[in-house]
């Protein structure tokens, strides 16, 4: 088994609310992250996939495969975007790191066919990432 | 949904290596530079490792606000600016990062309860780190 590991990078906003809280737990909770005006980072996503080596090929995925992938479930979603307002899966969830290691995870996941996704890391800033490494 | 969430922290400290079960020769020719009588530092970069449930009301694993407020009060400020051989956690052993690890994981295993710790690191250089998650080894 050989793992590969592909980085992009993209410049997403978000805030976090939930409308089941209180003004106040909403403050509380989420501190300055609560601005409704939004505030933005620059991600950084690692995507490791594990598989074998194809002994003619000599590759665990096709790289340009994985990009077209990448590009397309995460990055035209994703990059310069609000991901409050602009990604489906955050109107119903709060866009934190761990929601986002996530859905990135559930978008790549049915996408990916001769490789299998092994771990999603998100660095939201150089001193905070989240690993996500499927349901089980 | 589990997932793994690391934060960085950085603080600088001064140590000597020397164990008081060596020969003052046996110490210089293990340690070496590190023995140096009058010590040196670092500026140590340790990423704490949390797992458990994302939260489903907040989207958390835990709030980072609670595990910074922990890491800056237990680890932070007992660790910065300070020399590791006059601390209590180094009375009996050698302030090598390797112990320095394990000091760090017990503090923050026995006392930050908002999510389970996976494993604590630190670089004491870019050239060199170290991983501990409990007996249990890496996983």
């Amino acid at each position: 088994m050989v793992y590969l590991t592909r980085k992009a990078e993209f410049a997403a906003s978000h805030y976090y609310h939930n409308p089941d809280f209180t003004p106040e737990e909403n403050q509380r909770i989420f501190g300055k992250c609560n601005n409704p005006n939004g505030h933005g980072h620059n991600y950084t996503l690692e995507v490791t996939v594990k598989g074998e080596v194809d002994p003619r090929s000599g590759f665990v995925v096709d790289l340009k495969q994985l990009k077209e992938i990448l590009n397309r479930e995460v990055l035209d979603a994703m990059d310069h975007r609000c991901l409050n307002k602009e990604v489906p899966e955050f109107s119903s969830r709060i866009p934190t790191t761990e929601n986002l290691a996530i859905v990135i995870w559930q978008r790549l996941e049915t996408k990916m066919k001769a490789a299998q996704l092994h771990r999603v890391r998100v660095y939201e800033t150089p001193e905070l990432f989240v690993d996500f490494y499927g349901e089980a | 949904m589990k997932a793994h969430l690391t934060r960085r922290y950085m603080f600088s400290a001064s140590h000597r290596l020397n164990s008081g079960s060596l020969s003052e020769a046996e110490n210089a020719a293990i340690y070496g530079k590190c023995n140096n009588p009058f010590g040196h530092g670092h500026n140590y970069h340790l990423e704490v490792t949390v797992s458990g449930a994302v939260d489903e009301a907040t989207g958390m694993v835990c709030n980072l606000t609670d595990l910074d407020t922990f890491v800056r009060r237990e680890i932070l400020d007992r660790f910065d600016l300070e020399n590791l051989n006059t601390r209590p956690e180094f009375s009996h052993t050698v302030p090598t990062t390797e112990n320095l690890c394990t000091a760090v994981y017990d503090i923050l295993r026995l006392g930050f309860a908002h999510a389970h710790l996976e494993k604590v690191r630190i670089a004491e250089t870019m050239m060199n780190s170290f991983e501990y998650s409990g007996e249990k080894g890496i996983v």
